[in-house]
């Protein structure tokens, strides 16, 4: 007999699914209300993204390793920026702010947490939906006018914004007279990520009701799955950072096309003509900035930290390490992680008081930062370890998550951060613990969860070949970034003509075939995605014999997720070598089972 | 597959970790009175963030390749969660409360000391995108600057008024940063247009400009020296090219060249 179907609940006719199935086309794929939809047009949104983001770092590198060289077919994609394929410095500081804005806003955030989270949470909590289908379905169009407006800005005479993607102003506030880029260009950023903040603040008010109000009968808040209570928690975290962002935002831009003085200080001189402008404050910006900024780094994180923490027990065959300690952890970070914004200030003039106040909660966020790996490296002990590309990404996770995070050990401390602040340092630091790793549980993600959403299962050879490559070229890519920044290499240069930079030439010259190396192997993937979407082998129900109640409906699930029945869940996601009806696992919504411990 | 991921995990590790413990790549010799406490400072996190990193990669390592493929019953961490916690707690909260404590002496050494009485006084000025110094003159005071009245073309960098302003007439201003050595420096940093940062490697000293601020910071070169002052803060098109030179001298060179600018 279907335990499954045992265990669940028919629909009273007094319940139907929050809205009707869709008919047409355009209901259907596009301005859809299914949470499944929606997460696969994120996921797709920030496929384009990647891809665009990574492409200009293609560039940059190029240009680093072989500045005097013009870049290969650049000149005639780019006649406007690069004529003859020569970077400009400005183009080369365009590229760089539009691959920052683009890889952190439309990868980092869209991927891990709107993607995953909107196919995923539904399913694992027991919802036929998201509790607001309306309000999902415009956050993702919303984010995605978001993104179309950043990317005209390459289409407009002046260009992009050359100011980074953290905007600092008042080079971002004054206008033209700034620098090529810093009009138009600089006002389609600002209106851009104001706009995504809209989206993001719709689906984070959508993620915590969904996991506060449509959990299935018998789904305690303590049997949530880990990556549920992730994106629970990185919600929350989202929804004040950027309530914070949007009106920075909107003052930024109130600044630079009103004529209001919010981030302008008087007496500018730019371009040889007197600012009108007085009364404003530099550093407000960088305060509100930072306060969203450092909180982005774990909207980021911690859905990767949910992802790795539900998949490894799946591959590990064994219980979650300390799955409560895990979510108290997570929490943690959460809450500290506001109050550490003002380690990126630390140079910025502030009060050098704050500067150690800032410091303190810096360090201590590492202490669970460290639980949550110590818990990590726990599971993997004695497991019966089932080696496939998703567990590959998992323990890649763990690696780069751990090279990462100690790096930042040197960067919380001010004194040290005098000598590394501006350098590559900080380059390999952020792209190791914020960039690879989460990347890492997007891909984990991936290769976990495809199955699910299309019913094919992804070619194992491609994805063993795509993690090993991947795993190399991302140490030999990011490592010697550090090493750069020992020697006092400035990020942010276009090229190195001083005499004491210019000798790291050769490694940035490494650097850029080892970037050239890892983007290429993820042609690998898209490769994967493309064969395993159109020929993929069929996927059955529970393909990685999982707990959790995705895995507990057809692959793909029905519009309505469940078949027209409630899920009843009575146990925890972590029943892993146990002795259960199906083998070494139990499902949640197995029927109790006398004797067997809740975990 | 397992097995060669913990292989290549492991040689990584300690490849990474002998490349750095043997300083092929490393900061410049320092030439500042307070960068050897940096140093040592980075040299300590350096050795307890190391030791860290080989010993978590080796026990990813080490689980991954004794888990891989396994047969038997699981084994379930001696103590449950607990140990971790403690683990963790214990060895990195340690480490932070000394890091805290000692970064902080250091930090308060550089940013929190009070300014050295026989101090000498260097105005910054940074824009888009060249840092201009200022020294007092004979009269030991600065002009009052004039935003209106800066004008590059005429080298009225700092938007002096000589005509009016007595102090402003003899205010030396040079392209570079030059200074005696043993001598402690006083730079007060502002901008005139955006930001901008003043780093010199050497001295292990960087420091943001920050439009409508102005900013002290406190130095003493402690060995003859030309090197380059680089801009690291994003500033505009031309940030890459955005740097100066910064000389210590013998003190009689440096009462030469001071003698030599007022000349000119």
């Amino acid at each position: 007999m279907d335990i499954v179907s045992a265990t669940a609940i028919e629909h009273p006719p007094a319940a139907p699914h929050q809205h009707a199935p869709p008919t047409g086309f355009l209901r259907k794929y596009v301005f859809s209300l299914d949470h499944k939809v929606i997460g696969k047009q994120y996921l797709g949104l920030g496929l384009v993204a990647v891809c665009t983001g990574m492409l200009l770092s293609w560039i940059m590198r190029y240009h680093l390793a072989f500045p005097d060289k013009p870049v290969p077919l650049i000149g005639f994609f780019a006649p406007t920026f690069a004529a003859g394929g020569v970077i400009t410095p400005e183009f080369y500081l365009q590229l760089m702010t539009m691959h920052g804005t683009i890889m952190v806003f439309f990868v980092l955030t869209t991927a891990p947490f709107a993607g995953f989270g909107n196919f995923v949470l539904p399913l694992q909590v027991g919802a036929e939906d998201m509790a607001f289908p309306r309000f999902n379905m415009m956050s993702f169009w919303v984010t995605f006018v978001a993104f179309l407006v950043l990317v005209a800005a390459f289409f407009i005479p002046d260009g992009p914004p050359l100011s980074g993607w953290t905007a600092y102003a008042p080079l971002s506030a004054v206008g033209k007279g700034a620098g090529p880029g810093e009009g138009l260009g600089q006002s389609l950023w600002v209106v851009s990520i104001g706009i995504f903040c809209i989206g993001q603040l719709l689906g984070s008010l959508n993620f915590i009701a969904t996991t506060l109000d449509l959990r299935a009968k018998g789904m305690t808040l303590g049997r949530l799955p880990a990556s549920t209570w992730a994106w629970f928690i990185t919600s929350m975290i989202g929804l004040i950072a950027f309530s914070v962002l949007l009106p920075a935002c909107v003052l930024l831009l109130l600044d630079r096309v009103a004529g209001t003085s919010f981030f302008i200080p008087s007496g500018l001189v730019v371009s040889d003509a007197v600012q009108p402008h007085s009364g404003g404050s530099p550093l407000l910006w960088q305060h509100l900035f930072w306060f969203f900024g450092h909180p982005e780094v774990y909207i980021a994180i911690v859905p990767g930290f949910g992802i790795v923490s539900t998949i490894l027990p799946a591959m590990c065959r064994k219980p979650h390490l300390g799955p409560r300690v895990l979510i108290a952890c997570e929490l943690a970070i959460a809450g500290l992680s506001y109050m550490v914004w003002g380690h990126h200030m630390f140079l910025s003039g502030m009060s050098p008081m704050s500067a150690t106040l800032f410091s303190v909660p810096t360090l201590i966020i590492t202490i669970p930062a460290a639980i949550i790996t110590l818990l990590w490296l726990g599971t993997i002990y004695g497991s019966k370890l089932r080696i496939n590309t998703a567990s590959l990404f998992c323990l890649g996770f763990v690696s780069v998550f751990v090279t990462g995070g100690l790096s930042g050990f040197f960067l919380s401390q001010p004194s040290i951060d005098t000598y590394l602040h501006g350098t590559y340092f900080v380059v390999g630091h952020f792209h190791f613990v914020m960039g690879v790793a989460a990347m890492f549980g997007i891909f984990a993600g991936t290769y976990f969860w495809f199955p699910k959403m299309f019913g094919r299962m992804m070619s194992e050879t491609l994805g063993k070949w795509h993690f090993a490559l991947t795993f190399l070229g991302v140490y030999a890519t990011f490592m010697p970034m550090h090493w750069l920044g020992l020697e006092g290499n400035v990020r942010r240069y276009s090229s190195f003509p001083s005499d004491y930079m210019h000798g790291s030439l050769a490694l940035h010259r490494f650097i850029t075939f080892a970037a050239l190396f890892l983007g290429a192997a993820q042609l690998i993937f898209l490769v994967n995605l493309l064969w395993s979407r159109l020929r993929g082998p069929a996927a059955p129900d529970n393909p990685w014999e999982a707990t959790s109640l995705e895995w507990s409906t057809p692959s793909p699930p029905p519009f309505d997720n469940f078949g027209g029945k409630h899920p009843v869940v009575s146990h925890g996601p972590n029943l892993y070598g146990v002795s259960g009806p199906r083998g070494d696992y139990v499902m949640q919504t197995d029927p109790p089972i006398a004797g067997l411990e809740e975990s | 597959m397992g097995k060669i991921f913990a292989a290549a995990v492991t040689i990584i590790a300690v490849a990474s970790a002998a490349v750095f413990a043997a300083h092929i790549w490393w900061l410049p010799p320092d030439i500042s009175a307070l960068g050897l406490r940096i140093d040592s400072q980075i040299s300590e996190t350096m050795i307890f963030t190391g030791t860290l990193f080989v010993a978590a990669q080796l026990a990813l390592a080490t689980f991954v390749w004794q888990s891989t493929g396994r047969a038997g019953a699981i084994r379930v961490f001696p103590g449950g969660p607990m140990p971790m916690v403690a683990l963790a707690t214990v060895i990195v909260g340690v480490e932070v409360l000394s890091l805290i404590f000692i970064g902080t002496k250091v930090w308060a050494n550089i940013f929190l000391a009070p300014v050295e009485a026989n101090a000498l006084h260097i105005d910054v000025q940074a824009g888009q995108f060249a840092f201009y110094f200022r020294y007092p003159g004979p009269d030991g005071k600065f002009g009052v600057p004039h935003p209106e009245l800066i004008d590059e073309g005429n080298s009225n960098f700092f938007g002096l008024d000589p005509k009016n302003d007595t102090a402003a007439r003899d205010d030396i201003v040079s392209a570079s940063l030059v200074v005696p050595v043993d001598q402690p420096v006083l730079l007060t940093m502002h901008s005139k247009d955006v930001g901008h940062s003043l780093f010199i490697p050497q001295l292990r000293l960087q420091q943001d400009f920050v439009p409508g601020l102005v900013i002290p910071v406190q130095f003493t070169a402690t060995g003859i020296k030309k090197t380059e002052i680089v801009c690291t803060q994003l500033c505009g098109l031309g940030h890459y090219n955005m740097r100066a030179y910064f000389e210590v001298l013998s003190k009689a060179d440096y009462a030469k060249w001071l003698q030599d600018q007022a000349g000119q």
